[in-house]
């Protein structure tokens, strides 16, 4: 008899689990998601708010995919699961048996407790709702705030940004994503923030947000009120691990896991943003909350569901954003400041936004990373040199190999080898 | 509870700046002046009300485009699917409907246009030595939209090296060889000839009859034969080997410059069902094959001297002009451009780029190549692919793109946030490489039944690993997120 494989969310992990267990076996495979009928790229909710694209047009497979796929999709909110008899609870009665569980439920936007917090008009932004309150928050308003220094504050800054909304942007630390990017990194996408009018407040914490129903003001830290009729709460997001508390499953921060996606539950897998693995060293860090790791864990784990036991091997790290009009690309490990006994070389062209940084050990010479702003750099080539050891002086002799930019754009290979023999340049 | 949410975003409060009023206005003359003309005003002065219209048009459009100026470099799709213009609205409408509406005035009804022609007989006397008539009426409107609208392009991407200079290119070839060259030609009593056109999209230049035609005329003309078959037979195999389709498709002709200049406001509006794809394919191959019929039957009858098949060869080519050289490349291709995106005739008819395609396909080094696993499935390179490809279906499964009908327009590559697709005439031998992100060989596979049962059982719970907010777990109830 076929398997029953029931996958609570239809996010990128659980969706491309659904894929690989249907590559893999003939199982009967359900997919209950409570956000929408259909999968669809969350990393596009930005590009519907601005206008580049419809809601039908983020949706990565047309609609008959599923059923010619065998994968049945069932929209509801699963409530309760019951781990001994196997049964997932739905909330409008629905019972599902299930052989192997998938909880791939994600994450949700974090709250710092501000007053205010739930005035009309504060939100933060993860899901479709989110973009349809924002959608009725944000029109005909004369300025929002955005709090938070990382890609959704960013994000949200830029959506606002492009309907003519005047936007001061909040950043608790001293320089943009400073607990990623080095100085000079920060440094562009500052300038970049502003020459869009953007109103950039580094070193500036929400206090309270101010309003009877609806927001009005907020207050800084600095005791600044800014009268504002949105406030866009881009802080970060925590696992969403309600089903798994109230089935008892074991959670920390998110729903535990081993290297194979197994929760403290038989034949129950967590994997994607709510999924915290049990000791270090598993992936890049405990919890991955990354477009790409949802996508590499929903590949592993339909392995293990499958009953191929596969271990989740991070790889060498990597990924991407875009900030207003500079791409970022990062392969491998940069760090803000260079450990010791690890030294950098970069180039960057402040007038043209672009950046390239190579990492690299200061012994052997051996590339430990790459960060781009506004260049496009080759993953494999990058991966490559990464993991056969290359030193730096061969990645910048063969530096035309990882170059990436359309046709009749400037390749970087004579810049960064002046940069090279400038080297060590300080890690500004 | 099942319905998925309606995401009909509208625009926000619409008011409309200096410049574009200033803009509009200059239009509106413009068009104005062009109307008063096709009405028969200015008996004396048509030259000047139809150079008049020209210019506020021009203007119009220059002040408008202008604003590219005003924001950053980049990508520039703010609000697409909210213009009225550009998203299918009433605008969209009735801007396919005067395209439309020209071409069917242009095929069926010239007579109207007779003032239009005798506005542009100045220009026609100075460059070709003789009246003018619709054809070069036609010739001046179409050269002057991929000019203007191609001034547009090189401002709308102007941190863009390839498509600067990739739209110099088909303004080039438009003015230069399906304008300026015809054009003298005539001056110099030499066959009209379109250098930048070939069988089987200028389908009679192998006929028979051109054949007649072009050898009784000078050694040019027959020059002109020997362009005629090798641009077909050596040419084209030849650049589509080492560039793919671009090299004709979004550089040279002059259907796809109008596309990748007129038509880029609407590209995002083309199909990118698989139906669509399967209609695609059998259509425009259908066209080829009938093109190619139609030519073997003209030669066939021309060598049995006309007794084979008498005048049913001479029809069948009138019928292939009229339906797919007319109504098809015309009044659909470039009036439903608003409607149905830029490049309907290129993706559904056009016989040439049906044997681009299948060179491209099987016989080129051109393919677009995916970065790696940095594809975030957004999904903008599908929306923006004029050729109605689902560029995203290839790149998020790491996969590299090879398809016929890609032209090689590059804006997949442009409008991606994360840097994923390249435009490449690498080596043949990674080409086509399978659906696998990188990393994928790297996954430990223990297949070992055994080993499975003995797996490692779970670690035993950790103590107190801390919540990360209390206020949080509480207020974060299952059900907040179902939509109401």
């Amino acid at each position: 008899m076929a398997r029953h494989v029931v996958i609570v969310g239809n996010g990128i992990a659980g969706i491309t689990a659904a894929r690989f267990v249907r590559k893999l076996r003939a199982d009967r495979i359900t997919v209950v998601a409570d956000e929408t009928d259909h999968f669809y790229a969350r990393t596009a909710l930005m590009y519907l708010y601005m206008g580049h694209m419809r809601y039908q047009d983020v949706k990565p497979y047309e609609d008959g995919f599923w059923e010619r796929n065998g994968i049945e999709l069932l929209r509801g909110v699963a409530t309760h699961i019951d781990t001994a008899k196997k049964r997932l609870q739905v909330h409008d009665g629905r019972v599902l048996r299930y052989d192997a569980l998938l909880l791939a439920t994600g994450s949700r936007s974090n709250k710092f407790g501000w007053p205010g917090q739930d005035l009309d008009g504060v939100q933060g932004l993860y899901g479709i709702p989110d973009l349809i309150t924002m959608e009725r928050w944000t029109r005909d308003i004369d300025r929002a705030v955005v709090v938070g220094g990382g890609l959704i504050g960013i994000e949200m800054t830029e959506m606002l940004h492009s309907r003519h909304v005047p936007v001061t942007f909040l950043v608790r630390e001293p320089r943009y994503m400073d607990y990623l990017l080095p100085q000079a990194e920060s440094d562009i996408i500052h300038a970049e923030i502003r020459r869009h009018d953007i109103d950039l407040r580094l070193q500036t914490e929400l206090k309270a947000i101010l309003g009877a129903e609806r927001c009005e003001a907020v207050t800084t830290t600095e005791s600044e009120v800014i009268p504002c009729q949105f406030t866009g709460l881009a802080v970060g997001v925590h696992p969403n691990t309600d089903l798994a508390r109230a089935s008892d499953i074991r959670t920390g921060r998110g729903i535990v896991v081993d290297e194979y996606f197994r929760t403290s539950a038989p034949d129950v897998y967590a994997a994607g943003d709510c999924a915290e693995f049990i000791r270090d060293g598993i992936g890049a860090r405990r919890i991955e909350q990354l477009w790409y790791t949802g996508r590499q864990h929903g590949r592993c784990v339909a392995r293990n569901i499958c009953g191929l036991p596969t271990a989740y091997d991070k790889g060498v790290f990597f990924n991407s954003a875009k900030f207003f009009t500079i791409e970022y690309q990062t392969y491998g490990d940069i760090r803000p400041k260079p450990p010791d006994g690890v030294r950098t070389i970069a180039w960057k062209d402040g007038r043209r936004r672009k950046l390239l940084r190579i990492d690299y050990e200061e012994e052997s010479g051996i590339v430990r990373g790459f960060n781009a702003l506004g260049t496009r750099l080759r993953h494999d080539v990058c991966e490559h040199w990464i993991l056969s050891g290359a030193t730096v002086a061969q990645v910048v002799r063969e530096w035309d190999r990882a170059h990436f930019d359309a046709e009749f754009a400037p390749r970087h290979r004579r810049a960064l080898a002046r940069a090279l023999k400038q080297s060590p340049v300080a890690y500004a | 509870m099942r319905s998925t949410p309606s995401l009909q975003l509208t625009a926000p409060g619409a008011s409309y700046s200096l410049r574009e009023k200033g803009s509009l206005t200059l239009l509106g003359a413009g068009l104005l002046a062009l109307l008063c003309l096709l009405l028969g005003a200015g008996s004396t002065a048509r030259v000047w009300i139809l150079w008049l219209g020209i210019g506020c048009l021009a203007g119009g459009s220059a002040v408008l485009f202008g604003g590219y100026l005003q924001r950053p470099a980049g990508v520039d799709n703010n609000g697409v699917w909210f213009s009225p213009a550009r998203a299918r609205g009433m605008a969209g409408w009735l801007l396919g409907i005067l395209f439309t509406g020209f071409y069917v005035i242009l095929y069926w009804a010239p007579g109207n246009l007779e003032h239009l022609v005798r506005g542009s007989d100045g220009l026609s006397y100075m460059m070709r030595g003789q009246a003018a008539d619709r054809w070069f009426l036609y010739g001046l409107f179409y050269t002057l939209a991929v000019l203007i609208m191609g001034g547009r392009m090189i401002l709308k991407y102007r941190d863009s090296g390839y498509q600067i200079v990739r739209t110099i290119s088909v303004m080039f070839f438009q003015l230069g060889f399906a304008f300026l060259i015809p054009g003298l030609l005539l001056l110099l009593n030499q066959p009209e000839y379109y250098f930048s056109y070939f069988w089987p999209l200028k389908y009679d230049y192998i006929w028979p009859s051109s054949f007649s035609y072009f050898s009784s005329a000078s050694g040019l003309g027959v020059f002109m034969l020997f362009w005629g078959v090798a641009g077909i037979t050596i040419i084209t195999p030849v650049l589509t080997f080492f560039y793919g389709k671009r090299w004709y498709c979004s550089w040279v002709c002059g259907c796809g410059g109008l596309a990748e200049t007129a038509g880029d406001p609407f590209r995002h509006l083309s199909d990118k069902s698989v139906r669509a794809w399967k209609v695609e394919r059998w259509m425009v191959h259908s066209v080829l094959v009938l093109v190619v019929v139609t030519t073997g039957l003209l030669w066939g009858n021309a060598a049995a001297g006309g007794a084979l098949l008498g005048s049913i060869s001479g029809r069948f080519a009138v019928w292939y002009g009229f339906f797919i050289g007319l109504i098809f490349a015309g009044v659909i291709g470039v009036g439903f451009y608003p409607i149905m995106g830029s490049r309907v005739w290129c993706r559904f008819g056009c016989p040439m780029a049906a044997v681009l395609g299948l060179l491209q396909k099987f016989f080129s080094r051109f393919r677009i190549t995916t970065n790696g696993g940095q594809c975030i499935s957004c999904g903008n390179c599908s929306t923006y692919c004029e050729m109605g490809i689902d560029v995203r279906w290839y790149a998020q499964r790491g996969q590299n793109i090879v398809r016929a009908s890609c032209v090689g327009c590059g804006m997949c590559a442009a409008v991606c946030p994360r840097g994923v697709l390249r435009l490449e005439n690498g080596s043949s031998r990674r080409r086509y490489n399978g659906p696998v992100l990188i990393q994928e060989d790297r996954v430990s596979v223990q297949q070992d039944d055994e080993w499975w049962a003995r797996r490692p059982a779970m670690p035993p719970a950790q103590e107190d690993i801390p919540v990360l907010n209390e206020a949080d777990a509480q207020a974060l109830r299952l059900g907040s997120l179902v939509p109401k």
